[in-house]
């Protein structure tokens, strides 16, 4: 056919050990903007590297067609030059340059080396009129707001003669004007012929603009709609994005549920780095003795911030609220005082915020609890080897001993040593943000396991997973997440993939 | 059968250990090899009784600040205002003893606490303020160095009264009188016992230790390099304990620097303290979400390294019987050399004491050895530059390798 402007056959791409991309197809016409959906990890942003030439063509498997030839690219510059222009969800900006610097990095308008900033400035103005930007081209990027860069992003895409625009969750930090305002530019750039993909989790904006919605789900393609036949409901995406098989991944476990441990009441934090904006509102929840908590949610929810937040006010500013343990009110604002009310926070970032690598099992396991194994300032060293070893053997790490570095173990027993050494301070409410992430299946049905073991213990467990199914087979009720509030408390028989997911889109068309 | 499998074997092979642990017994080798070679170069001086004094008077403040700096650097910082801190230091203390005429028991604790504040004022911007200590304590060296100045008008000051320069320059005395000093080869039989003593409880403490581990099922180092290292620290320290009881015996400022060794020794390895700065330098985010207090704990280090720059400024205006402006130049880069030289990590939570300490005398064999074969000033540095490119090459090398 002649009007596909971009065509990718049976695309594979495989990591160590896993398939992020199993034989996806995926067609684009001329002039459409074409939405790109499916849950995190289906691969919507692997398949989007793939296309621009982060990932050389040696790398994956399949064809990519623009424009009716085949083409291999090695690097981002050989997408570009053909007109290939993707902007990311972090912007590619830098804050201290100018808006005319920004949009000709790399690029400049020069001879010889030297920066025509006349015709530079010109250029630029042409190119803001185009995206319907006012401000002036010698504006510091740092002194403009989300929405306005998201514009210059785009500005700088048209600076390269773009022919397919890549969208990865333009609107994902935006409020609802500028999100009107980008998606209105998109159909504009539409009637003049432009190409455009939009990655994008809210549903309610694809279906505004989109003309044909692709889904992936777990590395493959499930379907590709079409939006001008029939009236597409967000049921019907949903459908198509978690329409997966329950299986039996997860141990079986009978709650034992007892007296609230945890309660958190009208948590209202602002940003860490923008400090007027606000992040969460109201948030309130709690955690009972015995019981798996789960938070859903897609990135960028808040779910971190809120377990950061609370645990020693180690996210965020201006934070307001209530912290309670056994119904009384306490300190949360260090960490000394978070982990000696009781709580512990197994990070989802364990190579930087949990472990230190170059630190051998045994100190990263009582590094929060140094006191324990120590009198008066002076560490037992065997009774600190015979804690380690404790813990080692119990949550079954594998490594030659509790002496080897953790920079030498793989991602499931890395892991499990960030958990021993919070469950070596004895909290009452563990808050485990993606406790999976990035290891095996056998590795996480051990920590599985262990969850259900903690719970069994009387423990309360506060889960952040960005995999439903995970909190679906783990948790006996789920909180659902978005853009910084509760939005849905499903208990166990309520919640399922398209419960929460409805959850989640609802709530996006209210703000 | 389920239960004996969390106690691994200890028994690591002889080459895997070696493989592992390369750095530490190359730096030993390579401190016995530099010294025999310039035992040969220098004709047999370096050795010489006199000499060795001479060698670890010359040393000690090196030591000294070294083991300040070490934390500084397992912390993930630097500290380029040890230099200026030692010239003021020795400036205050001589106007306090000389034309102030201050008791030097009084003078001694308020310079260490003037240390301590100058520690305290560099730590505060660095660990409160988040302010790079390298521009910190760049600062830091040029403040302090112009207070020197404007504190000696621009003029050295002394003498000084003559107990505070036994600081550095006395010896323990003699209290046993075995033989009478003016005919017998030994003239001084505490610093022998002295020697003897501390090889023959390091011998037992190791064994000790060794079997306390077997015990506990945690691996020792394999007994061939337990014992090479105790039979060549053994013999090193038996021959120069020898040789220095044949002249003026051990030297004050030697025993202060054995305690200090051995008292940061056992803070690196064993207290909280210690281990929780290996853990901020490895991991600042990781070790302030396990609960440390990252701000206070640089802080500290930073207060520790003016303490101990206080004392070497002492010691050096003590040594040298006056204080001058111009005293500790230069100084920061043998400190810090010491430490890069002795395995510590630019980047932050790797490093040891004695790997330090064994840097610093690296760097004082090399000084004092090309000084005696009258090498100037200019090819010293040059040498000494290659050297430490080398010995930091070396760990690069290495951890390449083991990847």
């Amino acid at each position: 056919m002649d009007n596909i402007i971009l065509e990718m056959r049976s695309i594979t791409k495989t990591f160590p050990g896993v398939k992020a991309l199993d034989s996806v197809s995926f067609k684009v016409r001329k002039g459409e903007i074409h939405a790109l959906v499916g849950e995190n990890g289906a691969g919507k942003s692997t398949l989007m590297k793939v296309l621009s030439g982060v990932y050389p063509a040696s790398t994956y498997e399949g064809e990519i067609h623009f424009d009716g030839e085949v083409r291999r690219f090695s690097t981002i510059a050989d997408s570009e030059e053909l007109g290939i222009i993707i902007i990311h969800q972090e912007l590619a900006l830098v804050p201290l340059l100018s808006i005319a610097e920004n949009i000709f990095l790399g690029n400049e308008i020069a001879s010889n080396g030297v920066i025509n900033w006349p015709a530079t400035f010109a250029r630029t103005q042409e190119l803001l009129t185009k995206v319907g930007l006012k401000d002036s081209p010698s504006t510091l990027i740092t002194d403009i707001g989300v929405g306005k860069q998201q514009l210059v992003e785009i500005a700088k895409a048209l600076s390269k003669k773009v022919r397919l625009l890549i969208l990865d969750e333009p609107t994902a930090s935006l409020n609802e004007t500028d999100s009107d305002a980008l998606l209105n530019l998109l159909m504009e750039f539409r009637k003049l012929g432009m190409t455009s993909i939009i990655i994008s989790h809210k549903l309610n904006e694809i279906r505004k603009v989109a003309d044909q919605i692709t889904i992936l789900r777990d590395g493959g393609t499930v379907e590709t709609l079409d939006c001008h036949g029939a009236e597409i409901s967000e049921d019907r995406i949903i459908r198509g994005m978690v329409g997966r098989a329950m299986e039996d991944r997860y141990p079986p476990r009978e709650p034992k549920i007892g007296e609230t441990l945890l309660e958190v009441k009208n948590w209202n934090v602002f940003h860490q780095n923008h400090r007027d904006r606000q992040f969460l509102y109201d948030v309130n929840f709690k955690v009972r003795a015995g019981e798996v908590v789960g938070i859903a949610g897609l990135m960028g929810a808040g779910r971190t911030e809120t377990a950061m937040s609370i645990f020693g006010k180690s996210w965020g500013h201006k934070i307001t609220g209530e912290v309670t343990m056994h119904g009384r009110p306490v300190d949360v604002g260090t960490i000394p005082k978070a982990i000696y009310a009781g709580l512990a926070y197994v990070t989802e970032d364990r190579k930087h915020l949990g472990l230190v690598l170059s630190n051998n099992i045994m100190h990263n396991t009582t590094l929060a609890n140094l006191e324990a194994v120590s009198a008066r300032g002076f560490i037992d060293e065997r009774k600190e080897a015979k804690v380690a070893s404790d813990y080692r053997s119990k949550l079954r790490i594998r490594s030659h001993s509790i002496y080897q570095e953790a920079v030498n173990l793989s991602g499931g027993n890395q892991q499990k040593v960030v958990l021993s050494k919070w469950l070596f301070t004895d909290p009452e409410v563990l808050i485990l943000d993606e406790p999976t992430r990035g290891i095996d299946v056998g590795a996480k049905f051990e920590i599985y396991t262990i969850i259900n073991q903690l719970a069994a213990e009387g423990k309360g467990i506060l889960m952040i997973s960005s995999e439903m199914p995970e909190l679906l087979g783990t948790c006996d009720r789920i909180y659902v997440m978005n853009e910084g509030r509760i939005v849905a408390e499903l208990s166990k028989d309520e919640a399922s993939q398209e419960s929460i997911m409805r959850a989640i889109m609802r709530s996006g068309e209210k703000h | 059968m389920a239960i004996e499998t969390s106690t691994e074997t200890p028994n690591v092979s002889v080459s895997d250990y070696l493989r592992k642990n390369i750095r530490e017994y190359g730096l030993l080798l390579a401190l016995v090899v530099i010294m025999l070679l310039f035992q040969f170069l220098t004709g047999g001086v370096l050795f010489k009784p006199v000499n060795i004094t001479n060698l670890v008077l010359q040393n000690s403040f090196i030591v000294i600040m070294a083991l300040g700096m070490l934390l500084i650097i397992v912390a993930g910082h630097i500290d380029l205002s040890v230099g200026s801190i030692v010239a003021f230091i020795g400036g205050i203390s001589a106007i306090m003893l000389v034309k102030w005429g201050w008791h030097f028991s009084l003078v001694v604790p308020l310079c260490l606490m003037i240390g301590a504040a100058m520690g305290a004022a560099q730590g505060y911007w660095v660990a409160y303020q988040k302010i790079p200590s390298f521009i910190v304590t760049l600062a830091g060296m040029l403040v302090f160095r112009g207070l020197t100045y404007v504190a000696l008008e621009g003029r050295p000051i002394g003498p000084f009264p003559k107990e505070f320069q036994l600081l550095s320059t006395g010896f323990i005395p003699d209290f046993l009188s075995l033989s009478d000093p003016a005919t017998s080869l030994i003239k001084n039989y505490v610093a022998l016992i002295a020697v003897l003593a501390l090889v023959a409880w390091a011998i037992y403490s190791g064994m000790k230790n060794r079997r306390l581990n077997e015990q506990h099922g945690t691996p020792n180092e394999p007994f061939v390099f337990f014992a090479a290292q105790m039979l060549v620290i053994g013999a090193v320290a038996i021959f120069l304990g020898f040789q220095l009881s044949t002249y003026r015996g051990l030297p004050n400022v030697l025993v202060v620097m054995g305690i200090l060794i051995a008292f940061y020794t056992f803070v690196t390895t064993r207290a909280t303290i210690g281990r929780r700065i290996y853990a901020m330098g490895g991991n600042e985010k990781a070790a302030k979400l396990s609960g440390i207090n990252t701000e206070r704990l640089t802080f500290y280090a930073f207060v520790n390294m003016g303490v101990l720059a206080a004392l070497a400024g002492m010691i050096i205006a003590a040594r040298l019987n006056s204080a001058t402006p111009k005293a500790g130049v230069g100084f920061e880069l043998d400190v810090i050399a010491a430490c890069f030289i002795g395995g510590a990590s630019a980047s932050g939570g790797v490093g040891k004491i004695i790997g330090a300490v064994i840097g610093a005398f690296i760097m004082g064999v090399m000084n004092n050895g090309m000084s005696i074969m009258g090498i100037g000033i200019d090819y010293q540095q040059l040498i000494k530059g290659l050297v430490l490119l080398a010995a930091v090459f070396f760990d690069v090398y290495n951890k390449k390798k083991a990847v």
